[in-house]
């Protein structure tokens, strides 16, 4: 068995799991991390990283036959020929919706951390104070300062890109130079600043691009805007680029994959986690591994899976359950509405480069001092001005050589905006273990039990006409605002369902993500979220996960854990 | 694909949708079981005439030359509905029947300037029917956020059928700004811009850029 005993061991490779096993190497120890899926070698395995447009046979699109087996991942965006290989099949990746719930996975070294839209935001004390002020759920253990030196630390290793702003609610960071904003987009941002008289802002959005090298990394983006594909430079964070080379030169990395973890060993004597059971996904052997720490980050979900299934000889409801939350709160960002419209005019501007990247509107509503919204929280938006492609409509023309020379040139300008919605953190928003289906390895599937509510719904409705009025004022002609209707999981922005807590009878983790009843596990991806805030939260995984790592190694050193 | 491109192409399809597109977010239902029909070497010789005629050679590649026939045969086969596959076809012979009816003389025999005098006709009655299905769709839109609290993604449930030749013209602009001839002659083709330059001057006749995909 010694071979099969290590320091630590990281279940997860993508975002999370990729900075656990750098930080904890990094300190020394010798870290196994286990993926669930395939290998996807950096550069090598990015079978679609080059291909151009006429390479694909429906040119990037869906068919039916992919539509038909991929009846998850058919409701938004991830479904089309480019990048498919990236994302788990439906069909072994099976799941029970009580309501519906969209959950797009990842299942391979690196996880979503390739796919990632790599909006980069830091959360501030308007979220870590939120649900105390509000009354509701539990108060984070944490606030702005305990996060903000791990924000910088994260921020330096995985290379943002951004503006600094000054908001003392979206705070800034340690950033790259920001790309440019074209020219539309530079016209609306000033317009709606001076409108709102700096009250609303418009800037370009913290993206995980690198706009110049940084050390590790040889090549800046190359703006190709094909992230999702992996990229042959780097030119973007992902557990690939970034983490995982500077842990595997520790020498301290040993990386399994085709290794589901079905469970956490618990020790009643010692009250501490002694390792994981896999399951190899390919031979069904099953296999322990040893270990001294355990680092949950296999997706919000799936962490909080692997809990419920540990220890149930001693709470039926599985390791970190005794609270009475493990499995609840699950929260996402609501999306997939907005406004857009045309600007007229800058017939002389263009842009060059394809930038893999649009503009942020930081939250304007239910800040301190302002008028109270019919709803808690708030949102930000995303989106971006254009000139038109060849896809356009062009209504005053019919077909023949006039089309094409008029479909050859850049079109009119649009300028779109999208928001992305705080989700409140409910008790009855749930996941449990189905009781009676099992995916094709034999261990039983989660059931989704999910809704948006009143808080989101009447958000919603401000998000919309808040997007209308603003592009209006600044000018943008032929506004529509849409609500395309939403389910949870789109945003995918899992969180919650082991949230962090300062009582272990109201919550799973304590503020360093140690699991109350088992103080050598730990959980960082985004399971741990004790509200949602709107901005992306992939960076607060990074800065906590880095945070938790730190803590880990002083503890062990202490002899504590 | 991402969030923003798909943001974009919601604003640019107002109107209408990309048929059997990524850009098309709906839920049709799959039919893996059907076979579809198949098209012959001559059926394929009759789409590249028809895409030649919407997106003709000039000092650039047409359509023919960059294969759209060929193209849209696998769109149609891959992609379409079966609903959408039956408009399809039988616009083809729709279409030849038109041609008849216009100048004697069905598509394949017509001279190119009576070609694209059909078409322009074809196209013109399209866009009345276009219009006419967006706003039967706007109209069935609204009635279903009246009937329900919460949204789903039914939203662009069609209520009238597709036009064959909307169909048509957009396979043929898609497959000819996608392909190889058509990306590099009348694009600007730079698979790898290695910078972004957020303002440049731009004067009417300077082709758009194209990247990869």
């Amino acid at each position: 068995m010694a071979n099969n005993t290590y320091d630590a061991i990281v279940v997860g490779s993508g975002i999370s799991g990729g900075w656990a096993a750098k930080e904890l190497t990094e300190k020394g120890l010798k870290v196994l991390m286990l993926e669930r899926g395939h290998h996807i070698e950096h550069v090598k395995d990015y079978a679609e990283t080059n291909k151009p447009s006429w390479e694909y046979p429906h040119r990037g699109g869906r068919t039916q036959k992919m539509i038909d087996e991929y009846p998850v991942l058919k409701r938004d965006y991830p479904l089309n020929e480019r990048n498919l290989s990236f994302w788990a099949v439906d069909k072994d990746s099976p799941y029970v919706e009580k309501k519906p719930f969209g959950w797009f996975r990842g299942y391979h070294t690196g996880g979503r951390s390739l796919m990632w839209g790599r909006q980069s935001y830091r959360l501030s004390d308007l979220d870590f104070e939120a649900n105390a002020k509000d009354g509701i759920a539990v108060d984070w253990p944490i606030r702005y300062k305990d996060i903000e030196p791990w924000y910088t630390y994260a921020e330096k290793f995985a290379g943002i890109s951004g503006s600094k702003e000054g908001l003392p609610h979206l705070p800034d960071g340690h950033y790259l130079p920001p790309m440019d904003m074209n020219i539309v987009e530079q016209t609306v941002a000033s317009r709606i600043k001076e409108h709102y008289n700096n009250k609303r802002t418009m800037f370009i959005g913290r993206t995980a691009n690198l706009t110049q090298t940084i050390p590790g990394r040889p090549s800046p983006c190359q703006y190709r805007n094909i992230c999702s594909n992996g990229c042959p430079f780097g030119g973007y964070f992902s557990t690939q680029s970034s983490t995982l080379p500077a842990a595997n030169a520790t020498g301290n990395l040993t990386l399994r994959t085709f290794s589901i973890v079905t469970d956490i060993i618990y020790d009643k004597n010692t009250k501490k986690a002694k390792g994981v059971r896999v399951l190899d996904a390919r031979t069904n052997e099953a296999l322990e591994f040893n270990s001294k720490i355990v680092f949950l980050c296999a997706s919000t979900f799936n962490s909080t899976a692997i809990l419920m299934r540990s220890a149930t000889d001693i709470w039926p409801d599985g390791l970190g359950s005794s609270s009475g939350e493990l499995g609840h709160n699950v929260m996402d960002h609501h999306l997939k509405l907005g406004a857009s419209g045309d600007m007229e005019g800058f017939d002389d501007k263009y842009y060059s480069g394809f930038r893999p990247n649009g503009i942020y509107i930081p939250r304007f509503r239910n800040l301190p001092g302002d008028e109270k919204r019919n709803y808690l929280r708030g949102f930000g938006y995303q989106g971006s001005g254009s000139r038109q492609n060849w896809s356009r409509q062009v209504a005053e023309l019919s077909i023949g050589a006039d089309l094409k020379e008029a479909l050859s040139e850049p079109g009119k300008w649009t300028m779109g905006i999208g928001g992305f919605g705080e989700m409140l953190p409910y008790h009855e928003n749930k996941i449990t273990i189905s009781k009676d289906t099992k995916d094709k390895w034999g261990i039983p599937v989660l059931e989704f039990d999910v809704e948006f509510k009143e808080n989101e719904l009447n958000m919603r409705k401000d998000m919309v006409a808040d997007a209308v009025e603003m592009l209006t004022v600044a000018g943008v002609k032929n506004v529509k605002g849409q609500d395309q209707g939403c389910e949870p999981g789109w945003g995918i922005h899992e969180m919650g369902t082991a949230r962090m807590g300062r009582d272990p009878k109201t919550s799973v983790l304590n503020s360093n993500n140690q699991v109350w009843d088992c103080q050598n596990v730990f959980v960082t991806d985004g399971s741990f979220m004790t509200s949602a805030s709107c901005v992306n939260p992939s960076l607060t995984y990074m800065a906590m996960t880095a945070r938790a790592a730190d803590f880990a190694v002083k503890e062990l050193k202490k002899g504590n854990i | 694909m991402n969030r923003r491109e798909l943001l974009k192409m919601v604003a640019a399809a107002t109107g209408s949708v990309m048929i059997g597109g990524e850009f098309l977010l709906s839920g049709c239902k799959g039919n893996p079981d059907s076979a579809p029909v198949p098209f012959t070497e001559e059926s394929i010789a009759y789409l590249d005439e028809i895409a030649e005629t919407i997106i003709p050679q000039t000092t650039t590649a047409g359509a023919k030359a960059a294969g759209v026939g060929r193209f849209m045969t696998v769109m149609v086969n891959d992609c379409y509905t079966k609903e959408d596959q039956e408009i399809f076809h039988k616009g083809l012979n729709i279409l030849d029947d038109a041609c008849d009816k216009m100048h004697g003389v069905g598509f394949m025999k017509a001279t190119p300037k009576q070609r694209k005098q059909l078409l322009i006709a074809v196209d013109k009655e399209t866009k009345d029917y276009v219009k006419k299905q967006a706003d039967a769709v706007n109209v069935q839109g609204q009635k279903e956020k009246q009937g329900q609290e919460r949204n789903t993604n039914d939203f662009k449930k069609q209520a009238l059928p597709n036009h064959y030749f909307q169909q048509l013209k957009q396979l043929a602009i898609f497959g000819y700004f996608t392909s190889e001839k058509g990306r590099t002659e009348s694009l600007r083709y730079t698979p790898v811009p290695g910078k972004f330059e957020g303002v440049i001057d731009y004067k009417k006749g300077d082709k758009a850029f194209a990247g990869l995909t």
